[in-house]
């Protein structure tokens, strides 16, 4: 089975959980003997782990024609892919393109990130699916979230091959409810025109049945998972030099991820005892907004902001946590949660986040019900038998919730589509 | 002759109110009076008022011939008098009839058997005390919460004076042995131990309306031809359970009342009669001692305490629990002494239970999950602590603090005594002085 698949984010370059979530899968995917992934995305650095799949670059397809010589496909895009590769492309260029902006190879430019012209770019992106398309065998086509959509659509008018698209996020999601019409249309029309439809929890299926209007059968859920952490990062050793217990906000600090209510609680904790801290770690458009909500509550000499954390911070946060708390007001499925939980960390989530369908040994709450957030962290901090037994228990449930069986899942819904 | 002998076992906790940790420290009310009411009443009109009528009619019809045995926790008879004391009249009915027997048990539904042998030994006393005023008939026959029996409570009960208690028929204790014998204690052989007969039992309490049985319908002809074919030496079959199974756990649409109606006929047409605990257990002698080193109960198909004892949230809470029972029951604080008996209901740690996660939390708990379920409690628990520290400085321990007490608790009789002492020490001294004025006198006169 051949795979093609659409992403926008691959590690070690990422922004959010959506390349995390493409890694997992294909590397869990990737067990399965006769899977071969082709995967595209915007824009590669070199350095992604291609020993499962081959990655090939957006940037690097050209669309127009040029004359290059092998030891200038050599010098530019070695470092990339096989020059082989790029002629082979060449060779599938099927229009004339000249009148767009294309570099000396005949490639376009993608920023790989979420610029402001992103609509541009997600069809950019699918004029050069139409090369890739034609350029190699596969059997189906499997597209990840709506800035590849296009792609994917294009990909299967062109070879006649189903198009499975997962859905990671909705519009809904990211807006609170307030979709942005150009996006939903694009979602809409993927959607609707695709083969079959994957959702990440239960809570995105019920939101792609509902507001796209998409027939049950055509929706499956299958719930993300977690790699094992390497031994690097087990090594990391809890940081903080206070006796202090702390709990911790860890995401983007926007909208959708709820961060208020996070700091409503901490006032209440904070008001009543002294032996807890909070910490907001990671950026986003609310976090003026939240340093000023934390200094009017005046809890500001017990909470404190980290800033944008990347790579191995994140766990070194994680490690030092003795709460995570994820009070997302809509929240496809979260994937954080389980990171802490392998850290050993006790979580708190909201009912309102998809891995709450498959999490046990997790407090759940409302987002809204701040008096249960702040009962739970406190409870987490002042009890230790809580904190020990979802410590343990934790970290056993997730250590059992593995890509490779997502991978499975996902494959029957290749096989159903053949 | 073979006897049936029923065992109803009655108990509704005090559940909990939402509790936040703001309420520790300012909020000293515990309980969720709305919950409490609403379920206890529906109970009621559902299985306990239905129920008690049925058995009342029914040893009435046969003249004393049909009995039966109850075993209220003292909890429950508190909130039957609160919310529904046409329970209790109804029980006060079927005691008049002199054909039921009351058992003793924890006045709590408590655990303490397992960590506090005084708690028990005192909650046994209470409940017992309980029964009589009520009932107006002495306990003689020790039940234990949910049935929970080992050697180490076998001591404990045969201390207390009780010679006979019952428990389950837990199969890998018994091994092949029937459990429609009477056995006693291995470690107090003066302890004669009735047992459930678990088959029997379950056919009625989980079965009976379970439509994939293959059994399925459960009727009382069929149901009585399964006990009359027990071996004939085998006299007596305890059917022990909870009374709610008529008309809650069964509903009365599935004819569990009628199955019962129906019974005692046919029982005594197969000649099979109906006996009660404390009967049974006098009219037959043991035939074999019981070892249970490792505690059971009538729980779960491991028939042992996991059900509140299997995680560390449990055991944290009732470790808590119980690290300050001798402190209460230094205390003469009425409402203290009373939350503190609710506090002690096993429901309490049952719901804490992690075992059934993913097969659906249990349908007794008023929780979301276990964590719900811990994190209230300790809430509740963090605040009764902190109230019974504060009835005495927490620098005195409480051996001391006993000797103190002792001392202040019998001062008005010390100093009754150091002031009847006094009296004789003034009257021989008064009459010394008498008797040197006589001389006196008697020297003047001269």
């Amino acid at each position: 089975m051949k795979a093609l698949m659409f992403g926008w984010e691959f590690p070690p370059h990422i922004l959010g959980g959506l390349g995390t979530a493409s890694y997992g899968l294909t590397r869990g995917m990737a067990q399965q003997e006769d899977m071969e992934i082709t995967f595209v995305i915007p824009r590669p650095w070199g350095d992604e782990d291609q020993s499962f799949l081959k990655i090939i670059g957006a940037n690097n397809t050209p669309i127009v024609w040029r004359d290059v010589s092998w030891e200038k496909a050599q010098a530019r895009l070695g470092k990339y892919m096989d020059p082989k590769e790029y002629f082979h492309l060449r060779d599938h260029i099927y229009a004339d393109f000249s009148y767009m902006h294309t570099n000396d190879l005949g490639c376009m430019e993608f920023s790989g990130r979420y610029p402001n012209n992103i609509l541009e770019e997600t069809n950019n992106y699918s004029i050069v699916a139409g090369v890739i398309a034609r350029s190699y065998p596969f059997d189906v086509i499997h597209a990840h979230d709506w800035l590849t959509y296009p792609a994917g659509l294009h990909a299967r008018s062109v070879t006649g091959k189903p198009l499975v698209i997962h859905v990671h996020a909705t519009e809904f999601d990211r807006s609170r409810g307030k979709p942005n019409p150009i996006v939903y249309g694009i979602e809409k029309n993927g959607m609707d025109n695709c083969d079959h439809i994957i959702c990440v929890s239960n809570l995105t299926r019920k939101t792609v049945i509902e507001n796209y209007h998409q027939p049950s059968w055509k929706v499956t859920t299958v719930h993300n998972a977690v790699d094992p952490l390497s031994p690097e990062i087990e090594a990391i050793e809890r940081q903080s030099g206070l006796p202090d217990k702390v709990a911790t906000f860890l995401g983007r600090i926007t909208m959708q991820k709820g961060p208020e209510f996070f700091v409503d609680a901490a006032t209440q904790v904070i008001r009543k005892t002294d032996h807890i801290r909070f910490v907001m770690a990671g950026s986003g458009d609310m976090m003026d907004q939240m340093i000023q909500l934390v200094a009017d509550r005046g809890i500001a000499h017990k909470f404190h902001f980290t800033g944008f954390l990347r790579g191995k911070q994140v766990y070194e946060m994680l490690k030092s946590s003795d709460v995570y708390v994820m009070p997302s007001v809509s929240e496809p499925f979260g994937i954080s949660p389980l990171e802490a939980m392998q850290c050993g960390v006790p979580s708190i989530i909201s009912y309102q986040s998809g891995c709450s369908e498959i999490l046990h040994n997790v407090i759940k709450i409302d987002y809204w019900d701040v008096d249960a957030m702040a009962d739970a962290i406190y409870s987490i901090c002042t009890y230790p038998a809580m904190a020990e037994h979802l410590r343990i228990e934790g970290k056993k449930e997730v250590d059992n919730i593995k890509w490779e069986d997502a991978g499975l899942k996902i494959r029957r819904i290749y096989d159903s589509l053949m | 002759m073979k006897n049936i002998c029923f065992y109803f076992q009655i108990h509704q906790p005090f559940r909990l109110k939402r509790y936040r940790f703001f309420n520790i420290g300012r909020d000293h009310y515990y309980f969720d009076d709305y919950a409490n009411e609403e379920i206890l009443q529906q109970i009621a009109a559902r299985s306990y008022v239905p129920a008690n009528r049925m058995l009342l009619d029914l040893i009435n019809q046969y003249k004393g011939k049909f009995k039966v045995a109850f075993s209220i926790s003292g909890v429950a008879l508190e909130q039957m008098e609160i919310f529904a004391p046409e329970v209790i009249d109804g029980f006060r009915e079927l005691a008049k009839t002199g054909h039921v027997e009351f058992l003793t048990e924890t006045y709590a539904h408590s655990l303490a058997s397992l960590f506090d042998p005084e708690e028990f030994r005192n909650q046994v006393q209470q409940h017992a005390e309980r029964i009589e005023m009520l009932f107006g008939m002495k306990p003689t026959v020790l039940r234990n919460t949910e049935l929970i029996y080992s050697d180490e409570i076998a001591e404990q009960v045969y201390d207390m004076g009780y010679t006979k208690m019952i428990t389950e028929g837990a199969k890998h204790v018994l091994g092949w042995k029937s459990p429609n014998y009477v056995y006693h204690a291995a470690t107090r052989p003066g302890l004669k131990l009735l047992l459930k007969n678990s088959r029997f039992s379950d056919d009625i309490t989980y079965r009976f309306s379970n439509y994939s049985w293959h059994e399925y319908p459960l009727t009382a002809d069929k149901f009585i031809a399964w006990i009359a074919a027990t071996p004939p030496e085998e006299e007596l079959i305890n059917l022990f359970m909870n009374y709610e199974t008529l008309g809650n756990l069964q509903p009365a649409h599935t004819g569990i009342f009628e199955f019962f109606k129906a019974l005692p006929r046919f029982a005594f047409e197969n000649g099979i009669g109906f006996t009660t605990p404390g009967e049974a257990l006098d009219s037959h002698e043991a035939i074999d001692s019981m070892l249970v080193p490792n505690t059971i109960s009538w729980s779960d198909e491991e028939r042992d305490v996991s059900a509140w004892l299997g995680n560390k949230l449990q055991q944290s809470a009732l470790k808590s629990l119980y690290e300050v029972g001798e402190r209460v029951r230094l205390c003469t604080d009425r409402r203290l002494k009373q939350d503190w008996i609710y506090l002690q209901s096993s429901d309490h740690f049952y719901y804490m239970s992690t075992k059934h996660f993913g097969s659906g939390q249990s349908q007794f708990s008023p929780y979301m999950s276990p964590y719900d379920a811990f994190n209230n409690y300790m809430n509740v628990l963090s605040d009764f602590i902190a109230r019974v520290r504060a009835q005495y400085p927490d620098t005195v321990d409480n051996e001391e603090l006993n000797a103190l007490l002792t001392i202040i608790h019998n001062q008005e009789m010390e100093i009754k005594r150091l002031q009847s002492e006094l009296k004789t020490v003034i009257g021989t001294n008064e009459e010394l002085l008498v008797e040197k004025g006589k001389g006196k006198t008697t020297q003047k006169e001269k």
